[in-house]
């Protein structure tokens, strides 16, 4: 339902007959609208066009004053000098399989638990997922640096994968449950009554139909767990960081090497950023579910 | 019913307790402790409760957060409602451009926290050319101890606003239909629609998304260690950095231990006092 248009000036041809006023005014409803949008979008616009700048102007340019915004003589020297000099083909791989294995168990445990939570009606459940968002990751570090110490797992990709759980399993749980609460019942009735068991049901029905859901959970998941740093930071060893943590080494060692900085930053979000655009319909059901209803 | 459903939600309750319950345990144990990385572990009752509150930079952290908070909270919710009720109306391209908009919360946190690092830069950067070019006086940004925390949270804003856009989205959404046909019928203005109808009718999901902006406002770690690291002197340390630097560069484990518990109670006191306040608007 369309809050502006639903008020004001419709009443306006009971006055007159004339469709001239009624233009006028959708179209002056129409600029500012357009005007709107665009204050609204030029914030995120600007900081990844700079971004792309950034990464693509030669250092001469990115340090010149007043800044050059399109670049004159554009180069890929700084993504040459990220892929070459630093090892972001381990830590690209460190990621995938860390945001990738994480997603995988976080999608074993918790779209079964969705279901069950949903058909169940433990809504109980579900205070515990927020509690789990709502405490500092911190919080989980210290425990777990000192139990992996003590059991010679720092510094490995299984750590991670572990501990990135804590932020996939939320997500796909807080998503499916939302999903299969909006399915029909009748179907899983149907299969009851045919004999099936509840797991019967849940494989052969409700699976089928939660794919679109589990679509939206993996991608949450997965883009939550490929972006967190914190963990890496403290977890992982020279040999198992992750890209954020890259991002943030190249930051402290060279300051104001502006293009290589953007290039790593690029190469870093540019997939997720990929992602958000094309699936944006999706993103926003996901992000929003629960959040609304409960 | 309810047993039925019990093996599909007990692999993840069990995965549950160990990655989370349990280190809940073990922290409240650690921080009894005179607890050190390496060597003794002794138990001193609540010492680490007690010189954390006599450690002034610990009481600073707090008030540190706390306004850190205040504005990542309002201007985010402000912001996201204004433009939810923008991106409420139908206009060409509006999934592309909800798209864009979205970006800054899906993109890498590190990542567009290194460009907005670059932006700040007083000499080089181009928000002081910015500034400048309309007539505004250019700004030390994160440099200077009395800009950093207004200048992180507005990256702050920039990055979460999204969020609650999306939130209040979903609320309107869901709005009836009836008010607004009565609202015309009276032939109220625009805004009179959207302050006496609109806005009561999605307080109750604004508040969810105070609720949510409260607590990653005050989890905020990403942002702030990547651009200042709680610098310029500890200017930005907030109790997440703070925290951090207790529990990893010192590796004071007991004391760090007792900090996280004191940090989660506010939290939880802070949410639970959120929450109250939406179930009272339920009823207005």
């Amino acid at each position: 339902m369309d809050v502006m248009q639903a008020v004001g000036p419709s009443v306006a041809p009971l006055r007159s007959l004339s469709p001239w006023p009624r233009l006028r005014a959708q179209a002056r409803r129409g600029l500012i609208l357009g005007v709107a949008v665009f204050i609204l979008v030029m914030p995120a616009l600007f900081v990844f066009l700079w971004m792309l700048s950034l990464a693509l102007k030669p250092d001469v340019e990115n340090t010149a004053y007043p800044p050059i915004f399109i670049p004159r003589s554009p180069t890929l020297d700084s993504f040459r000098q990220i892929l070459d000099g630093s090892p972001i083909g381990r830590y690209t791989m460190n990621s995938a399989v860390v945001a990738g294995g994480s997603t995988l168990i976080a999608l074993i445990l918790g779209v079964p638990a969705g279901y069950g939570i949903a058909k169940s009606q433990q809504r109980g459940m579900l205070g515990f997922v927020l509690i789990a968002r709502m405490t500092p990751a911190l919080s989980y570090l210290i425990p777990w640096f000192i139990m992996f110490r003590a059991i010679g797992l720092n510094n490995t990709l299984t750590a991670l994968v572990i501990t990135h759980l804590v932020i996939g399993l939320p997500v796909v749980i807080w998503v499916m449950v939302g999903f299969f609460d909006g399915l029909p019942r009748d179907l899983e009735e149907a299969a009851a009554v045919d004999g099936a068991s509840p797991w019967q049901a849940f494989w052969h029905v409700a699976l089928p139909l939660g794919r679109p859901g589990i679509v939206v959970a993996s991608l949450l998941a997965f883009i939550f767990s490929w972006n967190n740093f914190i963990f890496a930071v403290v977890l992982a060893g020279r040999e198992t960081r992750t890209l954020p943590v890259l991002v943030f080494n190249t930051l402290t060692f060279e300051r104001l090497a502006f293009g290589p900085l953007a290039a790593a930053a690029i190469l870093v979000t540019l997939p997720v950023l990929i992602v958000t655009v094309l699936v944006q319909r999706q993103i926003v059901v996901g992000m929003t579910a629960g959040a609304v209803k409960s | 019913m309810g047993t039925r459903y019990i093996w599909f939600i007990a692999p993840a309750v069990i995965v549950t307790v160990a990655i989370i319950i349990f280190p809940w345990m073990f922290t409240i144990y650690m921080s009894l402790h005179d607890w050190q990385v390496t060597g003794a572990r002794t138990f001193i009752g609540l010492d680490n409760y007690v010189s954390a509150f006599a450690d002034r930079r610990f009481i600073a952290a707090i008030w540190r957060t706390g306004l850190y908070a205040v504005f990542s909270v309002t201007l985010p919710v402000i912001l996201g409602t204004a433009a939810a009720t923008v991106f409420h109306h139908e206009f060409p391209l509006r999934g592309l451009l909800r798209g864009i908009f979205i970006m800054p919360m899906m993109a890498t946190p590190v990542a567009v926290a290194l460009v907005w690092a670059m932006m700040f830069h007083p000499q080089l950067g181009v928000l002081n050319y910015l500034l400048k070019s309309v007539g505004l006086p250019p700004s030390l940004w994160v440099y200077s101890p009395n800009t950093v925390l207004p200048a992180l949270a507005m990256v702050e804003t920039w990055q979460w606003t999204p969020l609650v856009m999306l939130i209040v989205l979903g609320g309107l959404a869901t709005l009836p239909v009836e008010p607004y046909e009565s609202a015309r019928i009276d032939g109220a203005q625009p805004w009179q629609t959207f302050v006496y109808i609109t806005l009561p009718l999605v307080m109750p999901v604004i508040l969810v998304a105070v609720v949510l902006r409260t607590i990653d406002a005050l989890k905020a770690f990403d942002l702030i260690f990547t651009i200042t690291q709680g610098g310029p002197g500890t200017a930005s340390e907030t109790l997440n950095i703070y925290l951090y630097l207790k529990a990893f560069s010192f590796y004071q484990i007991g004391q760090a231990s007792a900090i996280v518990v004191i940090f989660f109670v506010m939290i939880v006191a802070l949410s639970l006092g959120a929450l109250a306040l939406r179930e009272r608007t339920r009823w207005t």
